[in-house]
């Protein structure tokens, strides 16, 4: 199944062969990826890009990265392509946009979510929030119910005076049970801790 | 020759008079004619095009007249999810709407924010406009929206005096925990 990944191994000196449950993958430096993805498309026949996502790996450093998953329309096999953004106050990647159309809305929506510069995309603008959004909220760092801020348009706030909330949670997040089901009301999603809520804050916590 | 009565109002044709106040036939107008704007944003959207269908039939109430236009409705119907990228332009929408006009917020999220405790989401769209009506449900069927648009005509149908419906209305920031 691995034979694409000894075959690109082999002709690239910077691939390395990387886990995976499922498909071939590779990992490549983000120094090489242009090169890399073009190769890819022009001689190896992996003429699709499925999908490409911006990973917050936390603690590790470089912090963050990108996968990409090509397919080969003719052969209808996958390839996983994974590389890290070297600076991690400023990540950046090289953009794909210019060789995968599909790449182009998938480099926003990374960028906007995760902050993963994309260099050398036509458009890099925030995809999903608004321009002005001061955060990226799929970073490890950002809370699940977001940060207080101001809305979009200032005249909304001047008529309102409405605001970006971090969203009252109710003793969230909410948990599925999966086993022990009598019932099918037992697998509703249900908060940890319930003993309190927005009327009712939680002991020895403001709001 | 020609009687003056034939001139005058003849209650045979015309049919008996009733006499009422000029208000309470605002109100009995506006209450049978609400044409709604369909603000819809998600699937509650669907449920209210359900209600639109002939059979939950909306227009037994005199609603049918969905109108896109801000400047020929009534009465927003917030069917959905509001985001705060989207907030403003349900407030503006709002805000060109021609008084006397009423909201509803159709379902979970228009309400509350229903499950999306998210920071993209608006918190109940109460927050930027002020609601009438609140209609529970994720996504409430064509019959509870039904059931509050005929709240929204028992509010209209109470409403003091035509001439307070053009006064400037109340819009209190909401503000989590104030008295």
């Amino acid at each position: 199944m691995d034979t694409i990944v000894e075959t690109l191994k082999a002709k690239f000196p910077y691939v390395a062969p990387r886990p995976s449950a499922d498909h071939p993958a590779v990992n490549v430096p983000a120094t090489h990826l242009r090169e890399f993805a073009q190769r890819l498309r022009d001689d190896f026949g992996y003429s699709m890009l499925l999908d490409l996502c911006g990973v917050d790996w936390d603690q590790d450093s470089p912090r963050f990265g990108v996968i990409y998953q090509f397919y080969h329309a003719a052969k209808k096999t996958y390839l996983r392509v994974a590389t890290l953004a070297p600076d991690n106050a400023n990540p950046a990647v090289p953009s794909l946009a210019a060789l995968y159309p599909a790449a182009d809305w998938h480099e926003r929506e990374a960028y906007d979510m995760v902050g993963i510069r994309f260099d050398g995309h036509p458009n890099l603008t925030r995809i999903l929030m608004w321009e002005g959004y001061p955060y990226f909220p799929l970073r490890k760092d950002f809370p699940l119910s977001g940060i207080e801020t101001e809305l979009p348009a200032a005249d909304t706030t001047a008529a309102t005076h409405a605001k970006v909330i971090a969203a009252p949670m109710m003793g969230g997040p909410f948990y599925a049970a999966t086993e022990g089901l009598h019932h099918m009301s037992d697998a509703e999603p249900r908060a940890r801790d319930q003993s309190w809520t927005e009327a009712q804050p939680k002991p020895g916590q403001k709001g | 020759m020609v009687s003056n009565t034939e001139f005058a109002y003849n209650s045979k044709v015309e049919g008996e008079v009733v006499v009422s106040q000029a208000d309470a036939v605002i109100n009995w107008v506006r209450r049978h004619s609400v044409w709604p704007m369909p603000m819809g944003l998600a699937c509650c959207a669907i449920e209210l095009m359900a209600a639109g269908g002939a059979r939950f039939d909306i227009s037994r109430f005199g609603m049918e007249v969905m109108r896109f236009s801000p400047r020929q409705s009534d009465c927003m119907i917030v069917a959905g999810t509001v985001t705060y990228k989207m907030a403003e332009v349900v407030r503006r929408i709002y805000e060109q709407m021609a008084s006397p006009k009423w909201v509803v917020a159709m379902g979970a999220c228009a309400s509350t924010g229903g499950m999306y405790r998210s920071y993209a989401v608006l918190q109940g769209v109460d927050r930027i406009v002020p609601v009438d009506v609140y209609i529970s449900g994720c996504p409430p069927r064509p019959e509870a929206l039904l059931d509050g648009m005929m709240l929204l005509q028992e509010k209209i149908r109470k409403e003091p005096g035509a001439s307070g419906l053009f006064r400037r209305r109340p819009n209190e920031p909401f503000v989590a925990g104030a008295k």
